[in-house]
């Protein structure tokens, strides 16, 4: 990025400053003193400012030198040109960033313009003031800049975050609208608009045929970036979501191999058949050589990630250098960059996601977001800005043809293709969904900066094509992506359900799956169904088991989602302050009294001792003790490239294991009591919910007498006891029956290790400074418990990998 | 043999193609697996189905082979199974599974999706009670998780308490500490899913609200507003 701005930017101290009055100008705030020191720094730095960019300190210096004479030592000396050009980028990214930031200040306008129009007049007005002053607007939105710097971050985001199942849902009709559509666009506007310059009095007979088709290629294709800018703020559901999304980012195959092919082409005149071959050829291998660069580098991240366990501070790393080499190798063959970043996210997230820890998985998640967000932001104020830079020729006549046949290609293309596919389509589309896909076919910055990227030999009507381009694009980002929203709510489109995923969805979901697989089984038809049960069950054998570190590979993806749930749930209520008050001020929702049948629970020593080994229990000992003593190591062991020493962050692999043993142990001995952590009726309240559930759980400690309960509710129980109210009550030394007395053997040993543990865990605790309670002041039992229940805390609180969260789905931009 | 012979085939299929919605094509084709799979019999039993060497790795193949003898799909409105079935009835069962036509009213499309979510119900309902029991919910998830080893069985049972509660609470709202729910009954199957959409509405509106104070991050949030 920084060289590109540098080597076009002639101007230097001045646009700088510039800027800054200018971001203070938007931002209303008064900052005398930049505007104050401003006339006098410019005046002496002018004389330099035309050196070239190599020209470093040192060699101003030589020119210096021969006419030397003796000066005092500068105390302070000023050299814009040294820190220049990482100060302007920084300057663009913080006009960007304030730019968003002052828009959201501002509700009502952000609910009525979308926020790319937004940004686009902001270009516009930054453009226009640079213009004022005198100066050569930059050409920011240089094709280089653009696809090396801006374009990746955006792609990698909504390749990493692509929701993958409705994607290969509708996978055919999204390739669909994404190859045969864009063929069909590129061809219909291309001709007819070649057709229209025949016609005398356009004044336009000298554009060939090619270069219309040129033309009609790069205006063809839908911009994933508009899109995603636009869709994300309609809230639009899913199938259409992914639809019109999945097309734009599909559809960069074809872009560039017509691009390259009409280049290549309108230099030497004709086209012969065998070129329509080889371009067909050069599609197939543009398209699955991008997905196959993509993929490659995406398992090469996962396998990196699989060692990465010690080193966890650069994890993040991986997946961003990874990708961003995957695109770049891709662009070095003029493969799809696009196509192979996807496919890249895509393959690697799932491997990569169970191997790094949560933490890690945040950052990736935020910096992805971040990246892209300020990126979105910047191609539309360079957008604003390339506008005003120029220059222009307008030509009425090619301009509004331009914009109509967009328009009615796009309609015609839809609307017939759509034809074709819903006979193939268990879900047809309806009218209301075809309007919105081809109404949503927004053109972006992709289309501008291949333009841009046209030679001005070859091509005399660049300029022309360049402003019908901008034209086009700001036809539909303004005019589209206005009307967009009123008319989604006046048809009534379905909108996205942003529910968090329940259980019973998952299971269901999971169900259905292995149904139809069954039952495409037994009527001996080889469908989908068939072929991704294959495909996972493949992958599940060998690809997880070489790229997932540790026992994680084996987790089948209910019980990881049952996990993440868990976890998520234990976030929100450490967050809202573990809800110690709230039983009492919140109606109580559904316990698991009310879904346990009545004649539960059953004798519960009769069932737990009789198998009781002794050698099992000195393996849970053993267990105990190691996790123990690896806790000090890691303790101990500090250094400069970790965060926090925390103890639990990397024991999750092994801890599951542990955790295993452990519990089938305490099945033995008591009846368990389940994790019950649902929401109510009002999704809103799971914390209260769980509030509520503990507390039910006591209910059942008591009535069952010595009862371990190895839950993460037992952790608030404790907490709500440090209130002074003894909820859980484990009364060790009162054996009921003759069961009991061996229990209490069994305790009482277990309780020693739990005790150590229990007061280590303690210690931890307070190192690190309290997201966890410690259960204090509950002598003796407070801390057996405490030991017994870490299983169910730690697990709870230490890292179980990423976890689905909500924001994920969501549009990043509040 | 011979001409007579077809034609009462292609009789009988008609008829069959009327009332189970598939065309003669499909039931030729279902026809030719059947006799694959019955041996050239004209019934089929449930060891000719547990033959099928594809349904091996498959979590829920007695579930899935179960569904087939059980009379409630076999558009017979009783309960009980049946030890072996005919061609017929194995239509009646596949058609289960066929998509909606093209062009049909609202309401038989609503009847058409109540029978698939019927034929849902009644696998999970082991026991024809007209409830889903949390035992039944049980073994309906470990048998889902029956491929995962010992992990999965000892998460099942958590699993499947937390969807239970989650249905409970969601069909019943607030609910005292003495009374039971006993069971997912078809209302509340149908109500679960129409409560996801509805919740799904409600968050939205929420959502908007949120955004227009941007106050509290949302954990938070929700906490105030109820």
């Amino acid at each position: 990025m920084s060289v590109r701005v540098a080597l076009h930017s002639r101007s230097f101290l001045e646009r700088g400053l510039l800027l800054l009055v200018i971001l203070i100008f938007l931002e209303g705030t008064v900052l005398t003193l930049g505007a104050a020191s401003s006339p006098d720094i410019s005046a002496q730095d002018n004389t330099g400012g035309h050196d070239h960019l190599d020209d470093h300190r040192g060699i101003a210096g030589s020119h210096v030198h021969p006419n030397y004479t003796k000066k005092a030592f500068p105390v302070l000396s000023l050299d814009y040109h040294h820190i220049q050009v990482p100060f302007e980028i920084s300057l663009w990214v913080l006009l960007a960033s304030l730019m968003k930031l002052g828009f959201h200040l501002i509700p009502q306008l952000s609910s009525i313009v979308p926020e790319s129009c937004l940004l686009i007049v902001v270009g516009l007005l930054v453009g226009g003031l640079i213009k004022l002053a005198g100066e050569e607007v930059p050409p920011v939105l240089d094709s280089n800049l653009f696809f090396l710097c801006l374009l990746p971050p955006i792609i990698l985001d909504a390749g990493y975050f692509l929701p993958i199942r409705p994607f290969m849902e509708n996978i055919g009709t999204i390739l669909m609208f994404a190859v045969v559509g864009t063929l069909w666009n590129a061809f219909f506007v291309g001709g007819l608009l070649y057709a229209v310059c025949q016609i005398e009095g356009t004044y336009l007979s000298q554009v060939e045929l090619l270069p219309c088709l040129l033309f009609g290629s790069i205006i063809s294709a839908v911009d994933p970036v508009a899109v995603l800018a636009v869709f994300e703020e309609i809230h639009i559901n899913e199938l259409l979501h992914i639809l019109v999304f999945g097309e734009s980012l599909l559809n960069d195959a074809v872009t560039v191999v017509l691009y390259h092919l009409f280049e290549e082409y309108s230099g030497a005149g004709e086209v012969t058949p065998m070129d329509v071959v080889l371009g067909v050829i050069c599609f197939l291998i543009v398209s699955l050589g991008g997905i196959a660069v993509g993929a490659i580098y995406g398992i090469l991240a996962a396998f990196t990630s699989r060692f990465t366990s010690h080193t966890r501070v650069i994890e993040p790393l991986f997946v961003f250098v990874y990708s961003y080499m995957a695109y770049l190798s891709a662009e070095m063959f003029h493969l799809s960059g696009i196509m192979a970043l996807i496919a890249c996210g895509a393959v690697m997230r799932p491997y990569v996601e169970a191997n790094i820890s949560h933490k890690s998985h945040t950052t990736v998640k935020y910096f992805l977001k971040m990246w892209s967000s300020v990126s979105e932001t910047l191609i539309f104020i360079f957008l604003g800005v390339a506008t005003v830079a120029g220059p222009h020729a307008w030509n009425w006549t090619f301009v509004s043809v331009t914009v109509i046949l967009c328009l009615v290609s796009r309609v015609i293309g839809v609307v017939g293709l759509t034809f074709i596919i819903n006979k193939f389509r268990i879900v047809k589309l309806t009218t209301k969904d075809q309007f919105i896909v081809a109404y949503g076919g927004l053109r972006g910055a992709i289309a501008f900066s291949l333009g841009y990227l046209l030679d001005k030999n070859l091509f005399p009507m660049r300029t022309m094509f360049l402003t019908a381009i901008i034209t086009e694009i700001f036809f539909t980002v303004f005019v589209q992506g206005m009307t967009i929203k009123p008319l989604v709510d006046l048809l009534a489109v379905k909108k996205k359900q942003e529910a968090k995923r329940s259980i019973n969805e998952e299971i269901h979901t999971q169900f259905l799956d292995h149904l139809l697989t069954g039952i495409e089984d037994i009527c001996g038809h080889y469908g989908h169904h068939h072929w991704k049960d294959k495909l996972n069950r493949f992958n599940k054998k060998y690809i997880k088991k070489c790229l997932i570190a540790g026992e994680r590979y084996k987790e089948p993806q209910l019980i990881a989602f049952y996990h993440k749930m868990e976890f998520k749930q234990a976030i929100e209520l450490v967050e809202s302050g573990g809800g110690v008050k709230l039983p009492s001020a919140v109606p109580s929702q559904v316990s698991m009294q009310n879904i346990q049948p009545k004649k539960l629970p059953p004798p519960v020593a009769e069932r737990a001792l009789p198998q009781f080994t002794k050698g099992r229990e000195e393996e849970i000992r053993k267990i105990l003790r190691s996790n123990l003593q690896k806790t000090r190591q890691r303790l101990r062991s500090y250094n400069r490239h970790t965060l926090v020493a925390d103890p639990f962050e990397d024991g999750w692999n092994d801890f599951i294991l542990k955790k295993q043993r452990l519990i089938e142990l305490e099945k033995k001995m008591t009846e368990m009591s389940n994790y019950l952590t649902v929401p109510g009726a009002t999704p809103d309240s799971p914390t209260m919910c769980r509030a509520r559930l503990a507390s039910g759980s006591d209910f059942k400690a008591e009535k069952g007498g010595a009862k371990v309960i190895p839950d993460p509710n037992a952790f608030y129980n404790i907490k709500a006891s440090s209130d002074g109210v003894p909820t859980i009550q484990v009364d060790l030394a009162s054996p009921q029956s003759p069961d009991s007395v061996n229990m209490l053997n069994e305790f009482s040993k277990r309780g020693a290790t739990g005790q150590g543990l229990g007061q280590r865990e303690g210690a931890d605790r307070d190192e690190d400074q309290g997201l966890m309670m410690k259960p204090a002041g509950k002598g003796e039992k407070g801390e057996e418990e405490g030991g017994n229940k870490n299983p169910g805390l730690m697990r709870c609180l230490s890292d179980p990998g990423p976890s689905n969260e909500d924001e994920e789905d969501e549009p990043f931009l509040p | 043999m011979g001409a007579s012979q077809s034609a009462r085939t292609e009789h009988e299929f008609q008829d069959l193609a009327d009332r189970t919605g598939f065309s003669l094509e499909q039931i030729g084709n279902l026809n030719k697996r059947f006799r694959q799979l019955s041996k050239n019999e004209e019934t089929l039993s449930r060891q000719d189905l547990a033959s099928i060497s594809a349904l091996d790795n498959n979590p829920l193949r007695a579930q899935i082979i179960n569904a087939f003898f059980d009379k409630r799909n076999l558009r017979q409105n009783e309960a009980g199974t049946v030890q072996v079935i005919g061609f017929e009835e194995f239509l009646m069962v596949m058609s289960h599974f066929r998509p909606a036509a093209m062009h049909i009213t609202e309401e038989e499309r609503e009847k058409l999706r109540r029978e698939k979510l019927r034929f849902l119900f009644n696998m999970h309902d082991t026991d024809s009670d007209g409830t889903i029991t949390l035992e039944e919910y049980r073994r309906a998830v470990e048998e889902l998780l029956s491929k995962a080893g010992t992990i999965g069985q000892e998460t099942a049972k958590a699993i499947a308490d937390a969807a239970m509660l989650e249905v409970a609470s969601t069909t019943r709202g607030k609910m005292e500490p003495d009374e039971f729910y006993e069971g997912i009954t078809f209302e509340n199957f149908l109500q679960k899913l129409q409560n996801e959409s509805e919740r799904a509405t409600n968050l939205e509106r929420r959502e908007t609200e949120r955004r227009k104070r941007r106050i509290r991050p949302w954990p938070l949030a929700i906490l105030m507003d109820s």
